[in-house]
């Protein structure tokens, strides 16, 4: 017989404010790539240089038909089908950066996507102000995220373990690792609220009343770009989140996030 | 142990049928009236937030001439085919006349001479489209807000609309309109440009007179302008919501 003990792992504020995040943060991708394909192409500084995108995808004309080509710091790569070109011969082609199957709504609507975008980036506001009060009052960063000393050392051993898909049990299984610690802070720290601040410094109101949004981030075309890199390593840290959840117990985990209980099994591996 | 295997078989293709339903529900929520006005109350909190940020004489951004840029995109209409407007520019707008009429006490007539005899105010400034892209331009022209004064607006007012020249709706034949509010009417940076780069306003931007309101979107900022009306209010408006765009689904305020 395994030992097993139960642990009382989540919060209900982080487990609340979490599936709230999740929802949220889904809404706002989405509709982010219906704005971001009503003009999909990226610069540096105030102003958009037409001519020298850091990215951009567009469709192009060639002798074997119209093509997608999405270009990145001046390299070309031909992205028919999924980046810049969409559609098919028999339907009709059609510009447009990402396919209209991840974006909301699901199809060309600039005005529906603000729509979303911006109700549900006030959600966000609110939630991430709710789990972040929260979290700095009750202790929760302290306590749970902020690594050791001592954890930061052993970091190289615990990408290791991770890497062999080997993950703490035991008394150790009570706390966050030191590679869970980091990722959640830099993200709940960082990158989102990046994405506010870089998302306020794109609004010409917020501009002028906090100038110094233009300058933190280099200009207005610069905020958009980094607001897009930044949803994107929101979307990678997600991919590789819900891979960890997925082989590291998946229901174990799920279960403390919905009810807050989490198994510890203490028994040797089986071999 | 098979009542837990089909215990997680019924999880995971519940959740399956879930997110395939929340995907596909948007797009049907999106067409759904009560939706959009669930949706759109955000766009009254960000207004009233942005308002109660934003002083009323807080600037946007002035640049330098370096900051020029060298390909302003040119969007929407930019050469109208309409006959009337067609005639006004094969005359170098020599017959345009700028009308200022509705709430105020003394409706004026006035040629570009008329506008270029008044104050004026030059600002080097970025245009930010709802597309998300951004274009630096110089513009020059006369204050709206010393227009109105001029035309003696009444109390009773709370909005200035603008009437365009060009038909920008090909299918509803219907000519561009903007509106906005007297905070940004008697903004110091909101001007009628008949200048642009030190040129005359050229056709693809507006000629012979546009609006800036630096403060918003590129939508907000009408060309082709021939009337200037004030209002108390913009519901009978043509399609109610205050512009050609914001008939068609986008905000009103468009400040972000």
């Amino acid at each position: 017989m395994d030992k097993r003990e139960v642990i009382y792992r989540h919060a209900r504020a982080v487990r609340l404010t979490h599936w709230i995040n999740a929802l949220v943060l889904l809404v706002l991708l989405m509709s982010g790539l219906q704005i971001f394909n009503a003009h999909s192409a990226l610069y540096l500084g105030s102003k958009s240089v037409f001519d020298d995108p850091v990215m951009s995808m567009d469709a192009v004309r060639s002798p074997g038909g119209p093509k997608g080509v999405t270009t990145l710091f001046g390299y070309s790569f031909d992205t028919t089908g999924v980046f810049g070109l969409g559609g098919n011969a028999e339907t009709g082609y059609q510009q447009r950066g990402f396919p209209w199957s991840v974006t909301l709504p699901g199809y060309r609507s600039l005005a529906m996507g603000r729509l979303w975008h911006f109700f549900f980036a006030w959600l966000f506001l609110i939630n991430g102000l709710i789990y972040l009060i929260w979290s700095f009052s009750s202790g929760h960063i302290r306590r749970d995220l902020l690594p050791t000393g001592k954890e930061l050392g052993h970091i190289g051993g615990s990408i290791a373990e991770h890497a062999r898909f080997r993950f703490p049990k035991g008394e150790e299984a009570k706390r966050y690792n030191v590679l869970q610690k980091l990722s959640y802070l830099i993200v709940a720290l960082i990158l989102l609220p990046l994405m506010l601040l870089t998302g306020l410094a794109m609004s010409p109101g917020m501009d002028a009343a906090f100038p110094v949004l233009l300058d933190i981030f280099g200009g207005r075309q610069s905020a958009r770009t980094i607001h897009f890199i930044s949803a994107s390593l929101i979307v990678i840290f997600v991919a590789v989140h819900i891979f960890m959840v997925l082989v590291s117990g998946v229901w174990n985990n799920l279960r403390s996030m919905i009810t807050g209980r989490y198994v510890i099994d203490e028994a040797e591996e089986k071999s | 142990m098979s009542g837990d295997l089909n215990r997680r078989g019924f999880l995971t293709r519940g959740l399956a049928v879930a997110s395939a339903t929340l995907l596909g529900g948007c797009d049907d929520l999106s067409s759904q009236p009560w939706v959009r006005r669930i949706l759109a109350s955000a766009e009254t909190l960000t207004r009233v937030t942005q308002r109660a940020l934003l002083s009323p004489k807080a600037l946007a951004r002035e640049y330098s001439e370096a900051d020029l840029s060298k390909d302003f995109k040119a969007n929407g209409s930019i050469n109208p085919p309409d006959p009337d407007y067609r005639a006004l520019a094969a005359n170098d707008f020599a017959d345009w006349k700028l009308e200022v009429a509705g709430l105020v006490g003394e409706p004026l007539s006035l040629s570009l001479a008329d506008l270029r005899a008044m104050p004026s105010r030059t600002q080097i400034t970025r245009h930010d489209c709802v597309e998300g892209w951004s274009c630096i331009g110089k513009w020059k022209g006369v204050p709206l807000s010393a227009l109105l004064e001029r035309a003696k607006m009444q109390a009773d007012a709370r909005y200035i609309v603008f009437y365009c020249a060009d038909t920008l709706g090909r299918s509803t034949g219907e000519k561009y309109y903007e509106s906005i509010g007297l905070a940004d009417a008697f903004h110091p940076q909101t001007i009628l440009a008949y200048e642009m780069n030190d040129q005359v306003l050229p056709v693809p931007h507006g000629a012979p007179l546009r609006l800036r309101v630096e403060r918003q979107l590129g939508y907000k900022m009408a060309k082709y302008i021939m009337r200037i009306e004030a209002v108390g209010g913009l519901e009978d408006i043509r399609g109610g919501q205050g512009g050609y765009w914001e008939d068609r689904g986008y905000a009103w305020y468009a400040g972000i």
